[in-house]
C-alpha cells in the first residue's frame, strides 16, 4: 500500500497473480477431494443401499388377478362370464389443459359431471408420478374406436381394456345367480392373511347369491409377475411369472328359459317365484321381483342411482325368494291336514257342518270363513278333509288344529322345512318361523293361547315361510314324504365339488302319514285345479281360473290367501278401502304330473289378492311352459 | 513440454511441427487436447442419456461444431481488442438485461430470455457471463495492486449491478455465477486475505437475515437438500433418484447404454443437468473420476496461458474464466449428488445445449488468445 501511487510494477505484479493462481487451484483441488469424498460414499460405502434402492426403483411385483368362474345354467347357457371392459384414464402430468382436453373428449366420448367429480376424487389419493387415473368407465366400442383415430392428437389421454364380470341376463338372473361389487376397505379388513394376498389384485368380490356363495371357487387364486418398468410405472419387460389359477366354472341346476319365462309370467307384479325338481331338490327357476340390473354394480352406479334403488317401495335390492318372509295363508292347510291324519286326530271320513265360522269352547271370538257373510250366514255345508281341501274351508281346519297340540303341529310341520333352513347352497336363505309357546314367551312375552293353534290351522297367526320353503313344502308332498335338500350346484357324476359344496346329511322322510294318506292329499290338491262343472260351491277354488280348460297333464295346486293387517273382530274386510301395499298377497302352489311329478313351485304376487284369481294363473303358465314340450316329446316318441 | 510433439515432413523439405501450426493460429495443442477429450468423453454419455436417439445426437454435434468455431475466432482476436471493447461489452450486457426486464420473454415463472420472433431467442444473462469478469479486469488493469479498498467497492458494484438484475429474473443461479465470475477477479487481482476472512465471517452472519429474501420454491430447494424424503415424489424425487444413479453405478458402472434409471426414466434432466449421474450410474466411479481428472487439468493448464498473459488485464480475465468454469464443474456435480440444492447449472462440454457450449469454449478462445501467442508487450 505505500506505493499506491506508484505504476504497477509487471513483475512484482505476476508474480502475486501466480501466488493467487496457485492458492485457488489448491482451493479447487480441495473441493475437487470433496466431490470424491462424495462420490466414494455414494458409489462405495453405500453402494449396496442405493443398488438396491435402483432395483426397488424399477421392478416391481405384481399380483395378477385370476380370470373368475364362469357360471353356467343346467344345459350350458352361459349366466356370468367375464368381458373385457375399456376405461378412458389420464396421466396428469401429461395434461396441460385439461379444459381443452376435456372439451376435444366430449366430442368423442361421454363425460359427464359425475365422472369428473370422480376422476377429481381419486387424482387426489396417493400414486405414483405418471399414473394414469380413470377418467370414464364402460366405454362402448364406438368410443373405443374414435379414442384410438384420435390417439395422436390426445397426449396423456390412455385407454385400458380389463376383464370384468358381465351378467348377459341382467336383471332376469339377478337374484338367483347374484352379484358381484367393488371390493371395499370392509371386506379388506375382514380379510385373513391368505385371503389378502390372494385378492391383492381383485377388484370385484361375490357379495349375493350364488356369485357370494362359490366365491372362493369362482375367484381363484391369485398370480405374480416381476416386471420391469419405467418411472411413469409402463412396463417394459416381464421378467419372470407364475401364472394366476383361473377360477373354477359352476354349473347351476337352473334352467335359464324357465327363469326366463316365469319371470315373464309374474309380469311387472311384485312377487317371486320358486321351482323345485322333488326328485333331485334341484332349483329350477328362483325369481323376485322386480329385479336389479347386476351389471351397474361392474361399469359403476351412480349415487343416486343406488339411491333410488335402495328407497324404491319396489325393494329390487331385495330377493324375495329366499329371503321375503310371509303367512302361507291356505297354502299350509294340507300340511294342517297330514299333522291331523298322522296324530289321529281327523280321518277322511270325518265331516263337520260348516256354517261359516268357528268357535272355541267357552269363548266369544269367532274365526272366520271366506264364506263367511254378516249375520252369521254362509257356510260351506258338510266338509270333510277332502273337500276342504280343494274348496278350502277354513272351518274345518280351525276345528282341526284346535284338537292338534302346537308340539304335535310344530314338529309334524318342521319335517317339511318351515321354519327351518334345509337348502345346500342358497346365500342367505331365510329360516321363516314355525311359533311355539317358547318363542311366543321370549318374543312376545305372553302365553300361548288355544286360539293360536286356531289360526295356525289356516296358515295365518305368526307363521312365516319364504317362497323357497314353500317350494320345498310342495315339493314333499309331491315326493310323497320324501324330504330332498334344494340345490343350486349342479354336479356331474365324477365331478369334484367345489370346496364349499358340503350338503349336510340327507333329511329322514316325513313320519306318520300312509301312503293312502299321501296319495289322498294329492288328489284332494288335484281337485283344487281339475275339479269343475260341479255347481255353486262345488268346484275346486283354482279350477274356475287355470282348470277350466283343457290341461294335457295333472296339476295338484293349492291356493292361498294371506292377509296383511290383522281384520279386526266384527269388521268387514273391504279390498277396496286398503291402498296397494295393505292389500293380501297371493299365493299358489303346485306340483305336477300329479302322478310322477317333475316339478314343484310356489308362486308368490305380493298385495295381489286372491291366490286363485292371480297367483295361479301364474304358476299355470310356468308348469305348462316347463311341462308341454317334455309331455309333446314323450307322446310322439 | 514438447517432446510428445510429432514432425511432419512439409514439401519442399521443410519440417513443421503440428504444434507449431497450432500456435499459429493461438491454439494452445495441450487445452485442446483436453477439451476435445472432454467433449467426446459427453458425447458418449450424451447418446446414451438420449436412448441412441442419431437425431439429438447429430444435433448436438452441430452445436458443438459451432462452439468450436466461435473458439477458434474468439482465439484469433489482439488480446487489446478485448481490453478495448471491455467496457463496450458490458454496457451492451447491461442493457440487454434491463430489456430483458422490461420486455422479456417469461418461460416456467421467470423472464430471462430476449427474442426476435422466429429469428432467434437467447439469455443476455449468458453475456455477462463474460462481460462482467471482464469488466472487472479492465477496471484493476491500470490501477495498483494489490487493490485498495476504494476500487474493490467499485469492482464489487461493477459485479453486483448485473448479477442484481439476473437475480430479480428471478434467476438465482446464473446471478450467483456471474457475481463469482466477477469476483474471482477480485481475488486475483491480490485481495488481502483477511478481507476475505472478514468479508465471509460478514456473509454468515447475514444468512439467516437472507433466508427470509428467498423465493419460495429456493427455500423449499435448501430444505429438500437436507431431508429429501421429506417429499419423495415432489421436490425430493430429483436428489433421490441422482443419487440413486450415482450409487447405483459402485465403482466400475452398469455399463453403456446399461443405465437403468435413465433409461427408465427414473433420472430426471438426464440429458442436461442431470447428465453427471449417469456418468456415475454407466461408468462408476472410475468415469466420474476420468472425468474429473480431465476437468482438473483443463484449470491447471487454463490457469498456466493466464499466467502467461502479456498483460494485467489478460491474466484477470482469463484467470477468472478459468476459476468460472471450475466453479460451473462444482455446483453441478455437488448438486447432482446432493451437496448442494438444485440450481439450473449444466455439467460444462458435457449437458445437451448450445448456449453454454458456446460461451464456454469462447471463453477457452479468449483464454488461448491471451496465453498462447508467447510473450511480447504489445501496449
Amino acid at each position: 500500500m505505500a506505493s499506491a501511487l506508484a505504476l504497477n510494477d509487471p513483475s512484482s505484479e505476476r508474480r502475486s497473480f501466480t501466488a493467487r493462481a496457485m492458492a485457488l487451484f489448491a482451493i479447487a483441488m480441495l473441493l475437487v477431494g470433496v466431490l470424491v469424498a462424495r462420490l466414494i460414499q455414494l458409489q462405495i460405502i453405500d453402494y449396496d443401499t442405493y443398488r438396491t434402492r435402483s432395483d426397488e426403483n424399477r421392478i416391481q411385483v405384481q399380483p395378477l388377478a385370476p380370470p373368475r368362474g364362469l357360471i353356467y345354467d343346467r344345459n350350458g347357457v352361459l349366466l356370468a362370464e367375464n368381458r373385457p371392459v375399456s376405461s378412458l384414464a389420464l396421466v396428469a402430468e401429461r395434461v396441460q389443459d385439461l379444459d381443452g382436453l376435456l372439451t376435444e373428449l366430449r366430442a368423442l366420448v361421454d363425460i359427464d359431471e359425475a365422472d369428473l367429480a370422480n376422476y377429481e376424487k381419486r387424482l387426489k389419493r396417493k400414486r405414483r408420478p405418471y399414473e394414469a387415473v380413470t377418467l370414464r368407465e364402460a366405454l362402448s366400442e364406438a368410443e373405443v374406436a374414435r379414442l384410438a383415430v384420435n390417439r395422436f392428437r390426445l397426449p396423456g389421454v390412455e385407454v385400458r381394456t380389463e376383464l370384468k364380470r358381465h351378467y348377459p341376463f341382467g336383471s332376469v338372473m339377478a337374484h338367483a345367480v347374484g352379484s358381484v361389487r367393488r371390493i371395499t376397505e370392509e371386506d379388506l379388513q375382514g380379510f385373513d392373511a391368505h385371503e389378502s394376498s390372494n385378492y391383492s389384485a381383485t377388484e370385484f368380490i361375490g357379495r349375493r347369491g350364488v356369485e357370494r356363495f362359490y366365491e372362493r371357487s369362482l375367484h381363484g387364486e391369485v398370480g405374480y409377475q416381476r416386471v420391469e418398468i419405467n418411472a411413469h410405472g409402463r412396463i417394459r419387460q416381464v421378467l419372470d411369472i407364475e401364472p394366476p389359477k383361473s377360477g373354477r366354472d359352476i354349473t347351476l341346476n337352473l334352467d335359464s328359459r324357465l327363469q326366463i319365462a316365469a319371470t315373464a309370467a309374474l309380469g311387472e307384479r311384485r312377487g317371486a317365484i320358486v321351482a323345485l325338481e322333488p326328485k333331485t331338490g334341484a332349483v329350477l327357476a328362483l325369481v323376485s321381483n322386480p329385479g336389479y340390473d347386476p351389471n351397474l354394480f361392474v361399469t359403476g352406479i351412480s349415487a343416486d342411482q343406488y339411491q333410488a334403488m335402495v328407497t324404491s317401495l319396489d325393494t329390487p335390492m331385495f330377493n324375495r325368494a329366499v329371503n321375503g318372509q310371509y303367512a302361507p295363508g291356505s297354502t299350509f292347510k294340507p300340511v294342517v291336514g297330514l299333522a291331523g291324519l298322522a296324530n289321529h286326530v281327523v280321518t277322511w271320513e270325518e265331516e263337520i257342518n260348516d256354517q261359516g265360522w268357528f268357535k272355541l269352547p267357552h269363548q266369544d271370538r269367532i274365526y272366520r270363513d271366506w264364506s263367511w257373510r254378516p249375520g252369521n250366514s254362509g257356510g260351506q255345508g258338510t266338509v270333510n278333509l277332502h273337500r276342504a281341501i280343494y274348496r278350502s274351508a277354513n272351518v274345518f281346519f280351525y276345528d282341526l288344529a284346535s284338537r292338534l297340540t302346537i308340539a304335535q303341529l310344530g314338529s309334524f310341520a318342521r319335517q317339511f322345512g318351515i321354519g327351518e333352513q334345509i337348502a345346500v347352497d342358497v346365500e342367505a336363505a331365510s329360516r321363516g318361523l314355525m311359533p311355539d309357546p317358547i318363542w311366543k314367551q321370549g318374543v312376545k312375552g305372553e302365553v300361548w293361547y288355544p286360539g293360536d293353534n286356531v289360526n295356525l290351522g289356516i296358515g295365518q297367526g305368526d307363521l312365516l315361510v319364504t317362497p323357497l320353503q314353500l317350494a320345498i313344502m310342495t315339493s314333499v308332498i309331491a315326493n310323497r314324504g320324501r324330504v330332498v335338500r334344494p340345490r343350486m350346484l349342479k354336479l356331474g357324476a365324477d365331478e369334484q365339488p367345489p370346496f364349499e359344496y358340503d350338503p349336510p346329511r340327507p333329511l329322514p322322510d316325513v313320519i306318520g302319514p300312509t301312503p293312502d294318506d299321501w296319495e289322498r292329499m294329492v288328489d284332494a290338491m288335484e281337485d283344487v285345479v281339475h275339479r269343475g262343472n260341479k255347481g255353486y260351491g262345488q268346484n275346486g277354488t283354482a279350477w274356475a281360473y287355470i282348470g277350466m280348460d283343457d290341461i294335457p297333464y295333472r296339476i295338484a295346486g293349492k291356493s292361498g290367501t294371506a292377509q296383511v293387517v290383522e281384520i279386526k273382530q266384527g269388521e268387514e274386510y273391504d279390498e277396496e278401502l286398503l291402498d296397494e301395499y295393505t292389500r293380501k298377497h297371493a299365493w299358489f302352489i303346485a306340483f305336477a304330473p300329479a302322478d310322477d311329478p317333475r316339478i314343484a313351485l310356489s308362486v308368490l304376487v305380493e298385495n295381489g289378492g286372491g291366490g286363485s284369481a292371480v297367483a295361479a294363473p301364474v304358476a299355470r303358465e310356468v308348469l305348462d311352459y316347463y311341462l308341454l314340450p317334455q309331455l309333446d316329446l314323450a307322446v310322439r316318441q | 513440454m514438447s517432446n510428445y510433439d510429432f514432425v511432419r515432413t512439409l514439401p519442399g523439405g521443410r519440417t513443421v511441427s503440428a504444434r507449431d501450426q497450432l500456435q499459429r493460429v493461438h491454439l494452445d495443442p495441450l487445452l485442446l487436447l483436453l477439451l476435445l477429450a472432454v467433449i467426446g468423453f459427453g458425447l458418449v454419455v450424451l447418446y446414451s442419456a438420449v436412448d441412441q436417439d442419431a437425431g439429438v445426437f447429430a444435433n448436438q454435434l452441430i452445436r458443438i461444431s459451432l462452439a468450436l468455431g466461435v473458439m477458434v475466432i474468439a482465439a484469433q482476436l489482439d488480446p487489446g481488442f478485448y481490453l478495448r471493447w471491455a467496457p463496450f461489452a458490458y454496457l451492451v450486457g447491461l442493457v440487454l438485461l434491463v430489456l430483458v426486464l422490461l420486455m422479456g420473454v417469461t418461460a416456467k415463472g421467470s423472464q430471462r430470455w430476449l427474442e426476435i420472433p422466429g429469428v432467434f431467442r437467447f439469455q443476455p444473462s449468458e453475456v455477462m457471463k463474460i462481460a462482467a469478469p471482464m469488466m472487472v479486469a479492465w477496471y484493476f488493469h491500470d490501477r495498483p495492486l494489490p487493490p485498495r479498498f476504494k476500487d474493490v467497492v467499485i469492482a464489487l458494484a461493477i459485479v453486483a449491478i448485473p448479477a442484481g438484475l439476473i437475480i430479480v429474473q428471478p434467476d438465482l443461479g446464473t446471478g450467483i455465477l456471474v457475481a463469482v465470475a466477477g469476483f474471482a477477479v477480485v481475488i486475483l487481482a491480490g485481495l488481502y486475505w483477511r478481507w476475505i476472512g472478514f468479508a465471509m465471517l460478514m456473509v454468515a452472519a447475514a444468512a439467516p437475515g437472507l433466508w427470509y429474501t428467498l423465493q419460495d420454491y429456493q427455500r423449499q430447494r435448501i430444505l429438500t437438500l437436507f431431508d429429501p424424503q421429506s417429499d419423495p415424489l415432489g421436490a425430493g424425487w430429483n436428489i433421490i433418484q441422482s443419487t440413486t444413479a450415482i450409487g447405483s453405478g459402485g465403482l466400475q458402472g452398469k455399463g453403456l447404454f446399461q443405465g437403468t434409471q435413465s433409461h427408465l426414466e427414473f433420472l430426471p434432466e438426464s440429458q442436461t443437468d442431470f447428465i453427471i449421474a449417469v456418468v456415475g450410474e454407466e461408468f462408476g466411479l472410475i468415469g466420474i473420476a476420468l472425468l474429473l481428472t480431465l476437468y482438473v487439468c483443463i484449470i491447471a493448464r487454463g490457469l498456466v496461458l493466464s499466467a502467461r498473459a502479456p498483460n494485467t488485464f489478460g491474466r484477470l480475465f482469463a484467470g477468472a474464466l478459468t476459476l468460472t468454469f471450475f466453479v460451473y464443474v462444482f455446483v453441478n456435480i455437488a448438486m447432482v449428488s446432493g451437496l448442494l440444492p438444485v440450481v439450473g447449472v449444466p455439467l460444462p462440454l458435457v449437458s445437451y445445449g448450445g448456449t453454454s457450449a458456446i460461451t464456454l469454449l469462447a471463453s477457452f478462445g479468449m483464454i488461448m488468445a491471451f496465453g498462447a501467442r508467447g510473450q511480447g508487450n504489445f501496449r
